[in-house]
């Protein structure tokens, strides 16, 4: 699997939102639970829809959800 | 016993489902493959006729697969409501899509192997009896290889 250089900050701002659950996260973006724990772990990248879908969800730009940081 | 349930119920569903279906295919290939070893074909037969039974068995799999794996599906799906209490499906979303892609992929390349594996052993003079089983084994190691790396990229990440 390759390095990913995307990195996100959804568990903290899940918890900022009335501690939202994963479950819930998941329902109003529409995907599975599964899929918010492997982007919150890095282990999958999500794609344009979803990375705009989850900073609505937050009510947040999207460049205060997820970070690029491509390695030097 | 109560820690296999325990590793189970912390499986997602499509965990779950990916491991029956392994054990779905094995079974119903396993037990198609018994059944016709055990009917036939006779030794006598001329290469035209042994074809013609092979052929016959490969077509006759298809149906028997089919109706097989929905079978499982059905017993996995009643078993997993029973067991976990919840009785909505997951969607599929992205990710799970594009798990399902890579691993096709590389089950493709599974199925490739082993069709000209089949084809090199009659030009090695195998018989046409061997050429099929190559061809047979080679679909149900690609079928596992799919499901296989599906768990994997779910449990590893993609």
């Amino acid at each position: 699997m390759s390095k990913s250089f995307l990195s996100n900050n959804i568990r903290t701002l899940r918890f900022h939102n009335n501690e939202m659950t994963q479950q819930q996260l998941a329902d109003a973006v529409g995907v599975s639970r599964q899929t918010i724990v492997a982007i919150e772990k890095g282990k999958y990248s999500p794609s344009l829809e979803l990375a705009f879908r989850l900073a609505a969800a937050f009510n947040t730009p999207i460049q205060d959800v997820f970070t690029y940081t491509p390695e030097k | 016993m109560s820690s296999l349930i325990d590793n189970t119920n912390k499986m997602s569903y499509q965990e779950r489902k990916n491991i029956v279906h392994i054990v779905g295919s094995l079974l119903i290939t396993g037990t198609y493959f018994w059944y016709i070893t055990q009917s036939g074909p006779a030794p006598d037969l001329s290469t035209e006729e042994l074809l013609k039974f092979w052929a016959k068995s490969l077509l006759v799999l298809i149906p028997v697969s089919i109706v097989g794996k929905i079978i499982v599906h059905i017993v996995f799906s009643i078993t997993n409501a029973i067991a976990t209490r919840d009785h909505k499906i997951p969607p599929t979303d992205e990710r799970d899509k594009l798990i399902e892609l890579r691993a096709s992929r590389n089950a493709s390349w599974i199925f490739g192997a082993g069709f000209i594996i089949a084809m090199g052993a009659l030009v090695m003079d195998a018989s046409v009896t061997a050429m099929f089983v190559v061809l047979i084994c080679g679909g149900l190691l690609s079928e596992i290889f799919d499901n296989a790396s599906q768990l994997y990229f779910h449990r590893r990440g993609i």
